[in-house]
């Protein structure tokens, strides 16, 4: 039963059938569970340990957000001195701008993290180990918010390296650095909350990423719609409103609120510090919103 | 390894377990019943998955109500149904499993690939398991629930789907799981005929509560009873009514086969009684008749009568009588809960 040591005197290149091996090493338990499960599903998430088919979108997503900043920065280092004072696109309007690339993304990766285990069945096996429903979750949270984390933040350090090249003032450019990583971070954990609670609400990947790609896409497209319709008619207060329907949106009127961004709104009418302070509110509520749903779906699933 | 003490599990609608007390030691245990005994509350409540609604229950020594994620770093368990992604090999498959398990990223590697040997899977690890047979994928099941080497494993319906070869090999392992490898195994099934091969003990509940439990060799004892075949011949076209005539006209007592549900129960006589002597008689019979001798062996109980209804329960005679009773309350739970038993 226990580990055979080669006999004394015998070769000691001799493979020998040692049968079964108990294992008396450590048992990490379920802090140590979760951070793997953390770190396989946020490799997952850019398809590293899973088959080249799986890297190719994350990828090529990946490398259109990289290719928009280098552009930018190229733009703004190759400009005649002087000519330039600051980057061409905000650090706070990057992502925004880019967003349908990051719904696609998500759209792609959320489903793939949380509905194969349900699809599969999987998640049994995972409840019959140390980590808890409540492991689970998180650890599947972290990992799409650090994925979109990564997505968004990297492009902003190529941005911020380029200001720095293009020798813009140092002040400003960390100050806007430092406002477009805390909305890019508001925006991982919005996102991914909403991209799981739909994925994982519908088992069929192909469903998951429908379902994604319509309540980003089409509520953005359809909030920035009417929004031009009560812009034309000059009822700002109307567009002010209308932003808190789409995910977007919200985290445009909440960067313009609090972290000096110009908002896309029609009219680059954002809201003010009172409507913002709802703004957050709602961000807020749906990330911790997100959680709680997610939480409750995998109450069914145990066993 | 198990003891369980006045364990009930009520849900709004319906008692999956009613007081139910168990204590199960080490060695290969099966858990039978019929479906919606309540086989797989009871894996949930010993999980630490659900609580009970009463009683409580221990595993290994330690409380299931207090103690749940203790209790899963050293049990492991294979579900019935199917739980494997298709597009990973079973090696990334079990390693990930075994880091969930707690082991450090080398252990997981290292028993990975020892365990995924000992359960038969070889440069198939490999491959991804979509293209996996059944009998492979069940390998992969128990696999990653020995991988972090459990003191015990519940294995659920463990031969499900197999073909009967592959069901020889899964119990051969499961065998192997207690023998070799020191670990204790709790393996449901409702077929009866399998734990009696693999189990050391079995335990039987129905409508969540215990029926029986006991060691495999009392539901097995031998017999008094012989079962005889044989073949037909030109001079008697049917020798199994030409050897029952004979015997019966040499004052042996014949059982009724054919009610006993035995497979092939319309060749088999049943004949009473023990010693040389009978057997000597049939022998001679059987070779005046002219007829051809298939076989001649003494019989021996199955589970499956624990099962049967009360009258044939009374028709075997060397049994403590017991039997009796608990298939005549099988046999009246079957009728008042509809259950599909054996």
């Amino acid at each position: 039963m226990a580990t055979e040591l080669t006999p004394q005197g015998a070769d000691p290149t001799r493979i020998h059938n040692i049968g079964y091996r108990k294992y008396d090493g450590p048992r990490l338990g379920r802090a140590y569970a979760r951070r793997s499960l953390y770190s396989q599903s946020l490799r997952g998430a850019y398809g590293l340990g899973r088959s080249a088919k799986s890297k190719v979108l994350p990828m090529v997503l990946f490398g259109v957000m990289t290719a928009t900043a280098a552009i930018i920065v190229a733009v703004a280092v190759a400009a005649p001195a002087g000519t330039m004072t600051k980057l061409p696109l905000s650090y706070t309007a990057f992502a925004i701008t880019l967003q349908p690339v990051i719904g696609l993304y998500l759209a792609a990766q959320a489903p793939q993290t949380v509905s194969r285990d349900l699809r599969f069945k999987t998640v049994p096996l995972y409840f019959s180990r140390p980590i808890e429903r409540r492991d689970y979750v998180l650890a599947k949270y972290a990992a799409m918010a650090s994925a979109l984390f990564a997505l968004t933040a990297i492009p902003l350090v190529i941005l911020y390296a380029g200001a720095l090249l293009a020798k813009f003032d140092f002040g400003a450019q960390t100050k806007g650095f430092g406002q477009g990583l805390v909305s890019v971070a508001l925006l991982s954990l919005l996102f991914a909350g909403l991209g799981l609670v739909m994925a994982a609400l519908t088992p069929r990947r192909g469903f998951g990423v429908a379902a994604v790609i319509a309540v980003f896409t089409i509520s953005y497209g359809a909030v920035s719609t009417v929004q031009a319709i009560a812009s034309a008619q000059e009822a700002n207060g109307a567009v002010e409103w209308l932003g808190l329907f789409s995910p977007a949106t919200l985290i445009d009127g909440v960067q313009t609120a609090f972290l000096g961004a110009t908002s896309n709104f029609p009219g680059g009418t954002g809201p003010g510090a009172g409507t913002g302070v709802v703004y957050l509110l709602v961000v807020l509520g749906l990330i911790a919103g997100s959680y709680a749903v997610l939480m409750r779906r995998y109450r069914k699933v145990g066993l | 390894m198990i003891a369980t003490e006045a364990l009930s599990k009520r849900f709004p609608r319906v008692t999956a377990l009613d007081r139910l007390t168990l204590d199960i030691g080490p060695g290969v245990t099966g858990l039978v019943g019929a479906n919606g005994a309540g086989k797989s509350t009871l894996i949930k409540i010993l999980l630490g998955l659900s609580p009970a609604t009463e009683g409580t229950a221990a595993v290994l020594g330690l409380d299931v109500a207090t103690s749940g994620a203790e209790i899963r770093e050293r049990v492991g368990y294979m579900p019935e149904h199917d739980c494997l992604p298709p597009d990973v090999s079973a090696t990334e498959f079990v390693v990930h499993m075994a880091r969930m398990s707690g082991l450090p990223a080398t252990a997981a590697r290292e028993r990975t690939a020892d365990t995924l040997r000992h359960v038969g899977l070889y440069e198939e690890r490999y491959r991804p398991i979509g293209g996996y047979s059944t009998g492979m994928k069940q390998r992969v099941k128990l696999a990653q629930a020995l991988v972090h080497d459990p003191q015990l494993v519940l294995l659920d319906e463990p031969t499900n789907g197999l073909d009967p070869v592959g069901r020889d090999e899964m119990l051969g392992l499961i065998r192997r799981v207690h023998t070799d490898f020191g670990i204790s195994v709790l393996v449901t099934s409702h077929l009866l005929g399998e734990l009696e091969r693999t189990c050391d003990h079995v335990v039987v509940i129905d409508g969540g509560a215990l029926l029986r439990s006991s060691s495999t060799s009392d539901f097995t004892q031998t017999t008094t009873t012989l079962a005889v075949e044989v073949t037909d011949s030109d001079t008697h076209p049917d020798g199994t009514r030409a050897l029952r005539e004979a015997l019966t006209a040499a004052g042996v007592t014949l059982h009724a086969a054919e009610e006993q549900g035995l497979p092939g129960a319309g060749h088999i006589l049943l004949v009473e009684g023990e010693g040389d002597a009978t057997y000597d008689l049939v022998r001679d019979t059987v070779a005046d008749l002219g007829i051809g001798l298939v076989r001649m062996e003494q019989r021996r109980h199955h589970i499956a009568e624990v099962f049967r209804t009360e009258q044939h329960a009374g028709a075997q005679p060397v049994t403590s009588g017991a039997p009796a009773a608990w298939g005549a309350q099988w046999n009246d739970k079957q009728k008042g809960g509809g259950h599909d038993g054996n």
